[in-house]
């Protein structure tokens, strides 16, 4: 441990808070990066840590609070700032020159003379990377290395211009097994050099093995800072899906009734490889919400997709009401009764430009109820608009209003009344939830409930493991594509699920962490 | 000086501004539409060029000013659903299908015309044109009568389709589908809309109106087909859409104004006033970029304009 003390701290958030349209994205976080460690942040999608990151580098500037560097407040409006200030970042997605070389990608953004020394750059470079053994040709186009060896570049670039703190945000996610060897090792290297590490990960095995700091982020707000030492994984796990004893619904559970969705099989393939399905089987009955657990990027999208018909199987089975529904579009399953609710809300699911009432019947609006050989009708929308309002408690001026006014909790309303009011046989529900204040989030998983007991069937999808324990009769967690464990409802606990998630499987000695 | 300000009112100067205005306002509407979908067709000046051929050569060769529209108007949606097979079904880039399928059309009209009509040395070719279509009673009216009421039936067909079109698009449901594909073309595709097809019916819409317009300007204004006969309406007219922000009442308003400025410089080169013309007809370019920065924050352009769509990309 060296230096709890105050002047070992050197990147320091102070109450930062940062809204964005619809969303607190970070709620008042104070935090403190101490010297020449690696210290974590942890948490979920969607938790703040990215947007966290982007204060830090100067990307958006803080509503409320202030970004202090060696005990002074800095005011950073653009990245330029916090590069002169000595932070460096490594984002998500590169921001590389492909067709140039690394070396001079790596010369991009030095500035003061009016020739570029590449020379003198060469030397340069070749000390860092001899310093802290990274080994890359400096004159191969960088869009002929593989992404991991881009993402070599993008640290150099940081190290070039000379940074004390390196941000990284989820570096390891373009990374194989050795290449994040390679890395961490790099890290700590850099570390022990005097070089202070702020890294970006929602895998708790990453933070047990790297960091001498953890922060865990939950839903926009600082839970803990804890030495990692002191902590377990079990205790991250609880930390990062936290406990919401006041968002638990009094579920009296009705029996379940026949089987609706019964996949099997299932495997679907995505381009990158990750975030594919491998042999998904799960069952659904009538008055039944199963809930799948995992740590985001584990396949639940490409579960939802192809439930949903935005992408196709490549081999297994999906019946519902023992139909197989393979062939049908996103609209044929619409009419057998398949209604969902995407993550994406604003993507997938809402024209932010149109009105509310537009919003609310998209995709009916060639049923009898809305139209007329044509003809829109008005006066069936707005009595459909205003039955949802009351319904759903949209809180919004009128239906007239423009969409994007509303706030995160009124959107997901929208996109819930809309998908409810067709009494849905079958709803498939990706993260409901996220991102919305607790008072949304109450409401939302109370209609789910209230679905469910009218004898709809629920694939709930979600990484809040509260809400999952909370909702679902039974559980199945996802890891790395698969179903790796399911539990019902009464046996689930946070630790169990947690290892689950964590990859931690079931059988003795078999863990992937 | 007194030529310059009598211009500005004149009679004359201001029938001939609706007149110019007809091609710009078909144009622009059928571009709108066609954007609204979430397509950017920079092709028109190219569709309107094909167009203006197609109405020439078989009012020409038929004899039949009506056949000649109908197969202007055929030829633009031909092309224009060309560009749809290109960026709604391969999704080729928008803008480089646009530019490729101007390039194309100025080319192939020119080639059919040398085609129909081997150079000679003579006169130009000449097509009938349409009469005027007075209207009885109104066009008796002073000065307004003859702005207004003794234009061609297709210019008021022009400015009659803007309540039209405004009612299609904000009262049925086609509108309404077609103004979401442009929005959020996923939203749609999991609500059950078909995305595809309603960008080849948007395109195929604004292949009409660019259809017209070149017809306009073949067998109603001039009886003559030549390469340059577009002059870059095409282009004006995608100014004017953003110009007029998306809305059909901008357009509207904005047609008439940069179809106004065009009749106003010609009168006063016709006059021989020393004005440099070149600014006057730079003016829409710079009041559209006026307009762009005016409108940045309540701009009404389709979210999803230009951008292909790929079902189940995030």
């Amino acid at each position: 441990m060296n230096g709890d003390g105050a002047d070992s701290v050197l990147l320091r958030a102070r109450g930062v808070t940062k809204r964005f349209p619809g969303v607190v994205a970070n709620d008042d976080i104070t935090l403190e990066v101490h010297r020449a460690r690696v210290h974590c942040l942890l948490g979920e999608n969607g938790a703040g840590k990215s947007t966290l990151a982007d204060l830090f580098y100067g990307v958006h500037e803080p509503d409320e609070g202030a970004i202090e560097l060696r005990g002074e407040p800095i005011h950073m409006v653009s990245p330029r700032d916090a590069i002169a200030a000595g932070i460096g970042m490594v984002r998500q997605h590169f921001e590389l020159v492909t067709p140039m070389s690394v070396l001079e990608n790596v010369v991009i953004g030095t500035r003061g003379e009016a020739k570029v020394d590449l020379r003198a750059a060469r030397g340069r470079l070749g000390e860092l990377c001899d310093l802290y053994g990274v080994e890359v040709d400096l004159d191969t186009p960088v869009g002929d290395l593989a992404v991991g060896q881009q993402q070599w570049v993008e640290i150099l670039k940081a190290l070039y211009l000379g940074c004390e703190v390196l941000i990284l945000d989820e570096p390891t996610a373009v990374l194989t097994p050795e290449g994040i060897e390679r890395l961490f090792a790099t890290l700590r290297r850099m570390a022990s050099e005097g070089l202070t590490i702020v890294l970006i990960t929602h895998k708790l095995h990453e933070v047990m093995e790297i960091s001498d700091d953890v922060t865990v982020l939950r839903r926009g707000r600082v839970v803990r800072t804890s030495l990692t030492s002191e902590v377990t994984m079990a205790d991250l796990t609880r930390m990062m899906v936290g406990r919401d004893v006041d968002l638990a619904i009094d579920v009296v559970e009705a029996p379940r009734g026949d089987l609706v969705l019964d996949v099997s099989g299932l495997d679907v393939a995505t381009e990158s490889g990750r975030g594919s399905l491998k042999q998904v089987s799960l069952q659904v009955h009538e008055r039944e919400i199963l809930g799948i657990a995992g740590v985001s990027g584990n396949g639940q999208d490409a579960l939802f997709d192809v439930l949903v018909g935005m992408k196709p199987a490549d081999a297994g089975r999906i019946l519902v009401d023992a139909k197989d529904i393979a062939e049908l579009s996103p609209a044929g399953r619409l009419e057998i009764g398949i209604a969902s609710v995407p993550a994406d809300r604003i993507h997938q699911g809402l024209m932010m430009d149109f009105r509310i009432s537009e919003n609310l019947i998209l995709g009916r609006q060639r049923s009898d109820r809305f139209g007329r050989r044509g003809w829109l009708n008005q006066k069936g929308i707005g009595e459909f608009a205003d039955d949802s309002f009351a319904a759903f408690d949209i809180a919004a001026p009128s239906p007239a209003h423009v969409t994007r006014v509303l706030s995160g909790g009124n959107l997901q309303k929208i996109v819930m009344a809309r998908e409810l009011a067709g009494q849905p046989r079958l709803l498939v529900v990706h993260q409901p939830t996220r991102g919305l204040d607790i008072g949304a989030t109450e409401y939302v998983r109370r209609r789910l409930v209230e679905e469910r007991d009218q004898g709809a069937a629920i694939l709930l999808i979600s990484e809040d493991l509260d809400e999952l324990l909370n909702l679902s009769s039974r559980i199945a967690v996802m890891f790395d594509g698969r179903i790796v464990g399911e539990v019902d409802r009464r046996d689930a606990t946070v630790d169990r699920i947690g290892m689950w998630m964590a990859g931690v499987s079931g059988a003795p000695g078999e863990a992937l962490a | 000086m007194s030529d310059v300000l009598e211009a500005l009112i004149n009679v004359g100067v201001l029938a001939s501004a609706i007149r110019i205005a007809t091609p710009l306002l078909l144009a622009a509407l059928g571009e709108m539409v066609t954007e609204r979908a979430g397509i950017l067709n920079l092709g028109i000046e190219g569709t309107i060029t094909v167009s203006a051929f197609g109405s020439f050569v078989v009012a020409d060769k038929a004899d039949s000013l009506w056949l000649g529209v109908l197969s202007g108007v055929g030829a633009g949606i031909l092309l224009s659903l060309l560009m749809a097979v290109l960026v709604s079904s391969i999704k080729v880039e928008q803008v480089v299908a646009g530019l490729a399928l101007n390039l194309f059309g100025i080319g192939m009209a020119f080639y059919l015309f040398r085609a129909f009509y081997p150079q000679t040395g003579g006169e130009m070719p000449r097509s009938d044109t349409f009469d005027y279509a007075e209207i009885p009673l109104l066009s008796d009216i002073p000065a307004v009568g003859e702005v207004v009421f003794s234009q061609h039936w297709l210019t008021y067909a022009a400015i009659l389709s803007c309540p039209v079109l405004w009612w299609t698009l904000n009262r049925t449901q086609f509108g309404l589908e077609l103004r979401s594909v442009g929005n959020n073309p996923a939203a749609c595709d999991m609500r059950g809309i078909n995305v595809t097809g309603m960008q080849y019916l948007a395109l195929a819409f604004g292949g009409l109106m660019a259809g017209l317009a070149g017809a306009f300007l073949s067998v109603f204004l001039s009886g003559l087909f030549f390469v340059d006969v577009a002059a870059g309406r095409g282009w004006i007219a995608l100014a004017i859409v953003i110009f007029g922000n998306w809305r059909i009442g901008r357009i509207l308003a904005g047609a008439l104004f940069f179809g106004y400025l065009d009749a106003y410089q010609l009168s006063l080169q016709a006059r021989g006033v020393e004005v440099p013309h070149q600014l006057l007809l730079a003016l829409p370019f710079v009041l559209t970029i006026a307009a762009l920065v005016v409108n940045r924050r309540r701009s009404h352009e389709p979210l999803h304009l230009g951008v292909p769509y790929f079902r189940g990309e995030r």
